[in-house]
């Protein structure tokens, strides 16, 4: 079948503005891939979208379990978007299993394509259902297209003599095809990626038949009567790409080395969901990146104090368990005084927890997790995209404090990607690196006007000195156990991470200027501010502020806190920013806590705020 | 260096380096006649010879008596946590290639608390000097026994005698893949410098155990190696290329017997021909000479193993030189993958 020959039988087509597809399988079914390629054709097309990958926590759960079920789903609209959508409108469900996990969340009246092929007796059985719903009426309430993927995705390639193992995995291709005409879209994108993917020809050509087999079934089929269109949303003129929030942080620690001119360096060891940082710094070592994979989580940390030691822009990446291992390094990075970022990608605790799901239960963990007074700053992005300049400020502020900086980003933005307007590095001002040479009067912890200390790298002839995890001595650095020295020093490092609030713009406040206001962190923002929307629209005098600084806040927080009469903060977690903005601002400040692994839906927010503001 | 602002100076002439250069303001503080005096002495007295910049050297170390050695020596340093000095080391040398990297350990810092970065720090054969004071005893922490101590080993925390099996350093470097791996003794003059010597002009990780002396905790526990009137009876000293031989008149030699187990023997009786002679290049005879222990046969000191292999901040440079070329682009180019635009 040559390129670009579709059967069309004008069916009609129906304008929507927004519309949510989850793609649920097997996680062999290759419903991850499958999704990506949904969401960059959309992009393509000029939608705003946003996207939320849900991975299951086993690698090889047995096929056709519950525990096995992976999940994409993408939120696109001709209108902004703010989330990955709360109930999706379109569910394809591979196998039984993944109708079982998914249909709670489908909406009544919503499109659900099941491929019949896999709804067998054992099937059923594993996904723990007695009857076959696809056929005892208990989906009433959806409009259910039940077909045979399998088997026609294996007749539309039956030419091509594949074995049948490799045959049946494009079966997601067919699924693909089937979605893309249900919503009126082009496929040249994946058409072409697939040519650029399968580098055997013969299954380059088997995908690219199950995709256009697919489209042709719905165009065909009696059982569509029509398909969709979302039109382009009304986007900011300019140059656009995806991105996910890991891929984000591992550009911004690479422009953040363009921007200084320093080496980077991660010391980092493989950990859910933070390893894909590591992986994808180690792809481009060359721009310089030296990838250090570890023995351990210790290790990681303290190759990178190293490096930072030794004149390298040093970062260590890692999630919540690998953040407590760290500890230690993180207090003698801060006792030293040397720049290192620290990464973590929260998920799901205590312990090893919920591994593959999203939570923000780490904050405390960040500020204070460490023996001693050890403060650093912490900062949190907000989004994907937004996880670029995070990570450039973190670099920016540990080499100006020559402090260690804490990143928390989360499992939700770490894999989750949106339509991203490409930074112009040429407009990024360059991160100021004053390596110090001059042995003149030099002491190694005498301080600027900020507090911080010089950075003297060895191979300076005239700087050697000797420093360590030992309290020093004001000033020249020397081991000190005098009392007072002590008290001067512990106060002296805290003041120096406190005047990082220097720097910084005043607290940007969406919305009204009393009344309610909603304070949140990190990746909740897209929830939050939708949610905020809702309940403005609704007529309630509110506002939202998103911290991006954790640690130390920003200087007018105090007063934009004051001006309201109620403040509530939604977290995923047990209640921990509100404990600190209580203690901060003496605030009675009311948590809205969710801790199941989910980020934040929008109707979630929105009814948590309405118990507050509604009730009386 | 590519991507670097490091700043450009002028080093220092080293040939003109004395021992005196590398000696600091701060005045050692171990014990009255503790080993490790004598082995500061050693290495400032070595350091001078090797030609290199002192302001290129650095010392790290972990936790415990010996690793306090870096604030008495005028070169950078870093005094950092409980067993994680490999760590960053081998940080500071990934990023530096440039630098001459020593590590200060002991016998808890480097096996103990620090044993699993001790192991990968040797596998991959990072250019760092280790130095592993081995005293057999808790030190800092007032007198507990270690993991070299000897089974059955009353200490603090041990009152009716150690039950763990203790751990030979020099075994464990050459199961971690070790290409440089030596002993010797705090107070031999003659061979700690030689051995020190050797161990700074290999590429890639130099093992060097130093049998120490703990007078305070542990004292006498070398004594019979150290002691200069049984040194040659009770020790062997390795010689590359060499029939195994010691004794006040070399007059006893080493044998293998049929099950590969090495044997004292009379020189004179069996003929120098029959003796093994080491090569320490060969890992067989590395691993045979490594379990020469107790009270009938000799300690070995000297190399005991010395093989080449790349380091790993070599390979890890060369790859950041390889993938520069195949790129050749920056960070905008990254950013620009995949774009579509709006218009
Ligand atoms: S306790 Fe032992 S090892 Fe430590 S300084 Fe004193 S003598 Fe030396």
């Amino acid at each position: 079948m040559e390129k670009g020959h579709y059967r069309k039988m004008d069916k009609a087509v129906q304008t929507v503005e927004t519309v949510a597809i989850r793609f649920a399988g097997d996680s062999g079914d290759g419903m991850q891939l499958t999704g990506t390629q949904f969401s960059d054709t959309t992009a393509l097309a000029g939608n705003d979208l946003a996207t939320f990958p849900d991975f299951p926590a086993e690698i090889r759960a047995p096929a056709g379990s519950l525990a096995g079920v992976s999940g994409f789903q993408i939120n696109f609209s001709s209108v902004a978007v703010h989330t990955p959508g709360d109930q999706p409108d379109v569910l394809v469900a591979m196998n039984p299993a993944a109708l079982r996990v998914n249909l709670p969340d489908l909406r009544h009246g919503g499109i659900l394509i099941a491929n019949s092929e896999q709804f067998t007796k054992k099937n059923l059985k594993r996904a723990g259902y007695e009857a076959n719903p696809l056929e005892d009426g208990t989906l009433k309430n959806y409009r259910v297209f039940s077909a045979d993927i399998t088997g026609m995705t294996l007749k539309s390639i039956e030419e091509l003599r594949l074995n049948t193992r490799a045959a049946v995995r494009c079966k997601n291709f067919f699924a693909l095809g089937l979605v893309y005409w249900l919503y009126n879209r082009d496929m040249a994108h994946t058409e072409g990626w697939i040519n650029n993917k399968f580098k055997e020809p013969l299954l380059a050509q088997a995908n690219l038949r199950a995709l256009r087999a697919g489209y042709n079934f719905g165009e065909t089929t009696e059982m569509f009567e029509q398909h969709y269109e979302v039109q382009r949303a009304q986007i900011e003129p300019g140059v656009y790409r995806s991105i996910t929030g890991n891929e984000a942080l591992g550009l911004g620690f690479l422009a953040a080395a363009e921007l200084s001119g320093l080496g980077l360096f991660l010391g980092s060891y493989p950990i859910t969901p933070a390893s894909d940082i590591l992986h994808f710094l180690a792809r481009h070592k060359g721009l310089g990146v030296r990838t250090f994979q570890a023995e351990d989580e210790i290790a990681a940390a303290c190759a990178a104090i190293g490096a930072a030691y030794a004149g390298g822009l040093a970062l260590t990446t890692t999630s919540g368990p690998g953040l407590a291992l760290k500890a230690e390094a993180i207090g003698l990075a801060h006792i030293l005084e040397v720049p290192l970022v620290i990464v973590d990608v929260q998920r799901g605790g205590p312990s090893t927890g919920l591994p593959t799901k999203t939570e923000q239960a780490d904050l405390m963990q960040a500020l204070f997790g460490r023996n001693g007074e050890a403060p650093v700053p912490v900062v949190a992005p907000q989004s994907a995209g937004d996880c670029f300049y995070t990570a450039i400020e973190a670099c920016r502020i540990a080499i100006r404090y020559m402090t260690p900086v804490l990143l928390l980003s989360d499992g939700y933005i770490a894999n989750s990607s949106e339509p991203w307007p490409i930074p112009d590095m040429s407009k990024i001002p360059p991160i100021d690196v004053q390596f110090r040479t001059d042995p003149e009067g030099y002491m190694p912890y005498q301080r600027d006007k900020r507090g911080a200390r010089p950075w003297a790298i060895p191979g300076v002839p005239g700087l050697e000195h000797r420093i360590g995890g030992l309290e020093k001595e004001d000033l020249t650095g020397d081991i000190s156990y005098d009392p007072q020295n002590h008290e001067r020093m512990v106060k002296l490092r805290s003041e120096k991470v406190m005047n990082v609030a220097a720097d910084l713009p005043p607290t940007e406040v969406f919305g009204d200027e009393s009344g309610t206001l909603v304070v949140g962190w990190g990746s909740t923002f897209g929830a939050i501010r939708a949610g905020v929307q809702q309940m403005r629209a609704r007529g309630h005098k509110i506002a939202h502020v998103h911290l991006r600084h954790l640690h130390p806040f920003k200087r007018d927080l105090s007063d934009v806190i004051g001006r309201y009469e109620r403040v509530l903060v939604p977290e995923l977690n047990n209640g921990q920013l509100v404990k600190l903005l209580r203690s901060a601002f003496l605030v009675d400040a009311v948590s809205l806590p969710k801790i199941e692994g989910q980020p934040y839906k929008e109707r979630e927010i929105v009814e948590a705020l309405a118990t507050h503001l509604e009730a009386n | 260096m590519a991507h670097s602002v490091y700043p450009a100076v002028t080093h220092t002439d080293p040939s003109g380096q004395t021992k005196k250069d590398f000696a600091s303001d701060v005045d050692p503080r171990w014990c009255p006649g503790c080993g490790d005096y004598s082995i500061l002495a050693q290495v400032q007295k070595v350091l001078p010879g090797l030609g290199i910049p002192k302001e290129n050297y650095v010392f790290v170390s972990g936790i415990g008596c010996s690793s306090r050695f870096p604030y008495y020596m005028d070169t950078y340093g870093i005094h950092s946590i409980h067993g994680r000095g490999p760590a960053f080391a081998t940080g500071i040398k990934s990023q530096r290639p440039d630098l001459s990297v020593w590590l200060i350990t002991g016998d808890g810092d480097g096996l103990s608390i620090g044993g699993n970065h001790f192991i990968h720090l040797m596998r991959r054969n990072v250019d760092v000097n280790v130095l592993l004071f081995n005293n057999r005893i808790y030190g800092l922490t007032k007198g507990q026994y270690s993991p070299t101590s000897q089974l059955g080993t009353k200490a603090k925390s041990t009152p009716m005698g150690s039950i763990d099996y203790p751990l030979d350093p020099i075994h464990v470097a050459l199961g971690a893949g070790a290409t440089f791996v030596a002993r010797t003794l705090d107070t031999h003059l003659k061979h700690l410098p030689e051995i020190l010597k050797r161990g700074a002009e290999h590429k890639g990780t130099s093992f060097i155990e130093i049998y120490q002396n703990c007078p305070i905790f542990n004292d006498g526990e070398f004594v019979q190696l150290t002691d200069k009137t049984r040194r040659e009876d009770t020790t062997l000293e390795l010689e590359h290329g060499k029939p195994m031989r010691f004794g006040k008149q070399r007059e006893k030699g080493i044998v293998l017997d049929g099950s590969l187990n090495p044997q004292v023997v009379d020189v004179a009786e069996v003929g120098e021909d029959r003796l093994m002679v080491f090569d320490e290049t060969n890992e067989m005879c590395s691993l045979v000479v490594s379990r020469l222990t107790g009270p009938d046969v000799p300690t070995p000191i000297g190399v005991m193993r010395a093989v080449e292999r790349p380091t790993y901040e070599h390979l890890l440079n060369e790859q950041l030189t390889t993938a520069g070329h195949a790129a050749g682009k920056g960070v905008q180019d990254l950013l620009n993958q995949g774009k579509w635009v709006v218009t």
